[in-house]
Formats: C-alpha cells, sequence, structure tokens
C-alpha cells in the first residue's frame, strides 16, 4: 500500500458503504433489548423478569412456534447439506476428470440455477410439485390422509436442488490443479477405486468439500422465497415464521431470533472461511 | 528368451482426438523384457513410450494386443491386482502423509502385519539413504530426496516389475548423473525387471541392458546400446542415437552384405548392408563422424575428397565440416591426442577424408 495521501470522498465513500451494511444489523441486535413492546422507539436496556436484558430471548424459548420452526430449519439445512454435499462433489469429480459426451452443456445447465431469480425457481418448483402430486394422487385415487401434500419433504428437495451447484462451484475449485497421479500412485500401491477415493482423494480435497456443505448450509438456514413456494402445514421454517410476524406485530422477540441467527450464521461462514482458505 | 517378465504382443492403443478424431499412439508394438533386466524406453515426447508403459501398469488397457507379465495375460486387470509398482515422473508423493506412510502405503494395501511394515519402511529408506527421514512431510524434501523416496514407495513392495516413467526428469544435469549410476546399482543389487521412459538418449545408453527406440508409436529397433549405436537400421535410429552423417546415393554394385553406393560429383563408397538392396535403388549411408578420419593413413577402402568449410575444437575432439565434392555435408570428429593431433586441417584446405567399408552402414528407410 502506498502512503500517499488518499481523497477524503474515498474515506468517507467506505464509510458510508460499511455504515448501511452494518448499521441496521446493529440496531437491530440493540432493539433486542429494548424495554418497549414495539421496535419503534428505544425505550432503555429492559430489565424484566429471571433473565433480566436477555427477557426477549427467553420469551423467545418459550415459544413453541420458535421452536418447532427451528427444528424445521435444522431437519432441512442437515439433510440437505449432506445430501448436496454429496452429489455435489460426486458432479464435481465428474467434470474435473472425464470427458464425456455433452460435458459443457451440463456444465452450463449445472450452473444456470445460481443466476436464475431465486423467484422463478421457487414458482417453477411449485408447479412441478403441485402438477406431479395432483397427477398422482388422482392416478392412485389417494383417499385425502394420503395424498401426496407440500411439506418438509418438498423444502428439503428443493433445497438439495438449489445447493448442489454450489458446493460443486466450490469443490471444483478446489480439484483445480489436483494431481491426477496421485490417484494413479494409489491405484499403484494396491489400493481399489474405493480406498483411494478414502485415503487419497478425500483428504486432499476435504477442505473444499467441507466449505461447500458450510455454503450449502448457511443457504438452505436462510432461504425464504424457494421455502415460502414449496412449503406446507408443519413445514414452517424459521424465515417463514419471522415473515409471519411482522405481518401482526414487531416485537423486540423477532430482534432477539434474529441476533442468534445472525451469530450462527457468522459462524458457519467464518468456518467455512477458514477451510477454504487453509492450505 | 528364457523368461521373460514383460511381453507385448501386438499392442495398439487408440484415443480419441480432442476433435473427435482417432489419435493413435501405439502402433502394433511388441516387446519381450527378460527377467531381471534394465529394459529402456527411448524416443522423443509423443513417441508412444509412457502410453506403453502405462499398459504395462494398467492405467491404459490396450485397444488391440495383450500385455503379460511373467507369462500371465493381463487383460483388464486394474493397476491395484498388478504385480508392478510405478516411480511416476513428478514422484507423486502423497502431500497429506508422511514420508513413512507414504512408504508404508503399499504394504498397508496388502494387509501386511504392522511390525513388518515398520521393518521393511526402515529397510528401504535405508537403501535410499534416507534412514530417520519417516516422519517429515514431502514438501520438506529436496527433489533428489523425493525422488529416492518415490523409489522406496515402490521397491518396498518387493514388486515383479518396477515401471519408471522419465524419474530424473526433474533433476538437474549433476543429481541427473549421480542418479543414474546409483539407479543401476540398485537394480543389480534388488535384481528386479526396471522398465525405463526416457526421452534423454545419453540416459538410456549408460543405464540401460537393452534399449527400445520408439517413434510414433512404432517401436523401431530393440537392442542393447552397442546394437544400436552401432547397427542402426534406419534414419531415425541413426539420427536420435549420437551423431551422426548421411550420405545419400544410389546402389552400383552388390557384393553379399556390402554395396557400392554412387552419389553426386562421381563420389563412390563401399558399405555394410544388413538389408537385401538391388542395383539402383535409392539409399543412404550413414557413417559416424568419429568413424571418418582426416589424412588417415590406414588403407581404408573409402576415400572422399572435400573442402574444409568449418572447425571446431572442444578440448577432448575437435570436429571438422567439410563439404565433398558432390555437394554433401559431412561432419567429421577427430580426438585430440597430442598438440599435433589438433590441427590437422584449416578452412578453406581440401582434404580426404577415410573410413572402413564396416563404419557405413547402408539404410533403406
Amino acid at each position: 500500500m502506498s502512503s500517499a495521501k488518499q481523497s477524503p470522498w474515498l474515506a468517507l465513500t467506505a464509510f458510508l458503504v460499511y455504515f448501511f451494511l452494518y448499521a441496521p444489523i446493529i440496531v437491530l441486535i440493540v432493539f433486542s433489548f429494548n424495554a418497549s413492546r414495539t421496535n419503534i422507539v428505544f425505550e432503555g436496556v429492559v430489565n424484566q423478569g429471571p433473565c433480566g436484558p436477555f427477557y426477549w430471548y427467553c420469551e423467545l424459548f418459550k415459544n413453541r412456534n420458535v421452536i418447532e420452526a427451528t427444528r424445521n430449519t435444522l431437519i432441512i439445512a442437515f439433510t440437505s447439506t449432506v445430501v448436496s454435499t454429496i452429489i455435489g462433489t460426486m458432479a464435481a469429480l465428474a467434470l474435473q476428470r472425464y470427458d464425456f459426451f455433452g460435458k459443457k452443456t451440463s456444465e452450463t445447465a449445472l450452473y444456470f440455477p445460481i443466476v436464475t431469480p431465486e423467484i422463478v425457481m421457487g414458482i417453477g418448483i411449485l408447479v412441478l410439485f403441485s402438477a406431479v402430486f395432483g397427477w398422482i394422487n388422482t392416478a392412485l385415487a389417494l383417499a385425502p390422509g394420503q395424498r401426496l401434500t407440500m411439506g418438509l419433504g418438498t423444502v428439503i428437495v428443493s433445497h438439495i436442488a438449489f445447493s448442489i451447484p454450489f458446493v460443486t462451484l466450490v469443490v471444483r475449485a478446489r480439484l483445480h490443479g489436483f494431481d491426477n497421479r496421485l490417484e494413479e500412485a494409489a491405484m499403484d500401491l494396491g489400493a481399489n477405486e474405493f480406498t483411494t477415493f478414502r485415503k487419497v482423494t478425500l483428504p486432499l480435497i476435504a477442505p473444499g468439500v467441507l466449505a461447500g456443505a458450510m455454503l450449502a448450509f448457511t443457504l438452505s438456514l436462510d432461504d425464504f422465497i424457494i421455502t415460502f413456494f414449496t412449503t406446507g402445514p408443519g413445514a414452517t421454517t424459521l424465515p417463514i415464521y419471522v415473515y409471519g410476524l411482522l405481518r401482526r406485530i414487531v416485537t423486540p422477540e423477532v430482534n432477539a431470533l434474529s441476533t442468534i441467527w445472525i451469530l450462527v450464521v457468522l459462524t458457519v461462514v467464518g468456518i467455512s472461511q477458514w477451510f477454504q482458505t487453509r492450505k | 528368451m528364457a523368461n521373460l517378465a514383460v511381453e507385448l504382443r501386438n499392442v495398439w492403443k487408440r484415443f480419441p482426438g480432442p476433435g473427435g478424431e482417432v489419435v493413435t499412439a501405439v502402433k502394433n508394438v511388441s516387446l519381450q523384457i527378460a527377467d531381471g533386466e534394465f529394459f529402456a524406453l527411448l524416443g522423443p515426447s509423443g513417441c508412444g513410450k509412457t502410453t506403453s508403459l502405462r499398459m504395462i501398469a494398467g492405467f491404459e488397457l490396450p485397444s488391440e494386443g495383450e500385455v503379460f507379465i511373467h507369462g500371465r495375460a493381463m487383460g483388464k486387470t486394474p493397476p491395484y491386482q498388478r504385480p508392478v509398482n510405478t516411480v511416476f515422473q513428478s514422484y507423486a508423493l502423497f502431500p497429506h502423509m508422511t514420508i513413512g506412510e507414504n512408504v508404508a502405503f503399499g504394504l498397508q494395501m496388502k494387509g501386511v502385519a504392522r511390525q513388518e511394515i515398520q521393518r521393511r519402511v526402515g529397510e528401504a529408506l535405508e537403501m535410499v539413504r534416507l534412514a530417520g527421514y519417516e516422519r517429515r512431510k514431502p514438501k520438506q524434501l529436496s527433489g533428489g530426496q523425493q525422488q529416492r523416496i518415490a523409489l522406496a514407495r515402490a521397491l518396498v513392495n518387493r514388486p515383479e516389475v518396477l515401471l519408471l516413467d522419465e524419474p530424473l526428469g526433474a533433476l538437474d544435469l549433476k543429481l541427473r548423473k549421480e542418479m543414474q549410476l546409483e539407479l543401476k546399482k540398485l537394480q543389480r543389487e534388488v535384481g528386479i525387471t526396471f522398465v525405463f521412459v526416457t526421452h534423454d538418449q545419453e540416459e538410456a545408453l549408460t543405464m540401460s541392458d537393452r534399449i527400445a527406440v520408439m517413434e510414433g508409436g512404432v517401436a523401431l529397433q530393440v537392442g542393447s546400446a552397442n546394437d544400436i549405436y552401432e547397427h542402426p537400421n534406419c534414419r531415425f535410429v541413426a539420427d536420435f542415437i549420437g551423431d551422426t552423417n548421411f550420405l545419400e546415393g544410389v546402389i552400383a554394385q552388390v557384393d553379399s552384405n556390402k554395396a557400392q553406393v554412387e552419389m553426386m560429383g562421381g563420389v563412390s563408397v563401399w558399405a555394410h548392408t544388413p538389408q537385401r538392396v538391388h542395383v539402383g535403388q535409392s539409399v543412404t549411408v550413414t557413417v559416424r563422424p568419429e568413424k571418418m578420419h582426416i589424412r588417415s593413413t590406414a588403407t581404408d577402402v573409402n576415400q572422399v575428397t572435400g573442402l574444409v568449410t568449418d572447425i571446431v575444437y572442444i578440448g577432448t575432439d575437435t570436429h571438422y565440416g567439410i563439404l565433398l565434392d558432390g555437394g554433401q555435408a559431412i561432419r567429421v570428429r577427430e580426438q585430440n591426442y597430442s598438440a599435433e593431433s589438433r590441427l590437422l586441417a584449416r578452412e578453406g584446405e581440401t582434404v580426404s577424408v577415410r573410413f572402413a567399408i564396416e563404419a557405413a552402414r547402408v539404410l533403406t528407410e
């Protein structure tokens, strides 16, 4: 870095950028300790009940709907992360290793959903599920209790679908420059394909795979749009729940929930970054 | 040959090219490598030598033909079930494992007992003079040391055949010379068949018992270093191994395995001819520069005259560029025995050059 005098405008711009990025988050966290039930004026730090300033956090944990939404969110995030990481990693390995007919096309098709507006994906998935479910329900003449409906299952499937491209992208970055001779050396020394993958390939690409998994996890955790279109009764996730709360009254409970959430996502992203930069 | 370690029988290998065309990397190659032999596959890059080695290792399968190891047809046997081990050009040491773990890998795969593994890893490291390096990581070692670890990692498994893919390519010249001798010594000690791929003709001559010269996917000539240098069977081999002169001409007379070749400008030489030739056939005569002599008193049959165009003194030898009467250029190499022998001719001088019939060889292709 040069020590030459920098324009004050540059400093101001930088300040404003960071201000608008972080001010809302800071306000949100501060208001989670508000004594007022409304989110309009800060009336001092709440000190109520056994939890003191953390009153709204305690209220949150008493709320069964929040517990239920958290449980759903985590089930969806864990399942979709595990499945999309496995499929995404396999796709990355295949694209790295083999030349096959239609490779270029399948690669482009894989990354296309990343740039497609999420609302389009959401509506598309909704239409697809309703059409397929409707067709199956009619064809099998299922009784109302047995019918296929939107719920946890459909949310998980759609989350897996939108996470795969991201996992593949991250793992491929790690695979770039991977020395195929290492796998040949392992096979030459008597390791079959599976042992070679377990002992040589996976340990070497593990940082990329973990970073991909973390990315998939955070994407699933705070997804609203696609979840909104594919969820059903009993499958409310945290983002959907918060949206529901906002339509009634915004209590500092929402702020408390968001604060916890920010902490969780920050931790996951931090771990992911650490894995990705590690040599 | 009594006991064959490796045999390639009419092996072909075709790859799909980038533009959808078929690239033939190996064309009908048949090789027989004896047990305990140090065998080199020599040729320029893209000649099919590495592909041939990879077919022995099992990384590639022949499109046609068969690879045998100690008489057993390999068919589609995967690399991990073949009794061979490979030393890779880039060493391919596992970067996430220690040296000890690297060397132990093959034995672990075979399910050898822990104590036995420890003992054999120790022995193998001692053999390559790197005892006590077990706990280090490959990155902490120099290129030469990594190369020796790669060797230990392969040899510790006591393979029936050791395959080496340009293992000295990444080393500097001095280290390469050292390793050449060390490898050869090691091969004598362990008695394992070595199949060695190189593009360096000097390396092949130094180390191998026998050499296969490859070009364009074809094994042109197989023989000892002496055979290939003294009796090349085609122009490519004569040119690739060492320096040589080529003289173009037409057969004028044939006398059993000798032939008289007439060239432009009324020059004619007698040369040894291993192949059948007929009068009037266009051929090439090859003569090594060190087998031709200026102002020789020997009674060699062949004598040509020409103009000295340039003289290069390189210490042990002096090289003379000579333009023959017929217009063909040759190079003659004279050893500098004494101060007098250093300058046999001057630039612009006309000299006579003599060489024996046995030194000249007729090549038909």
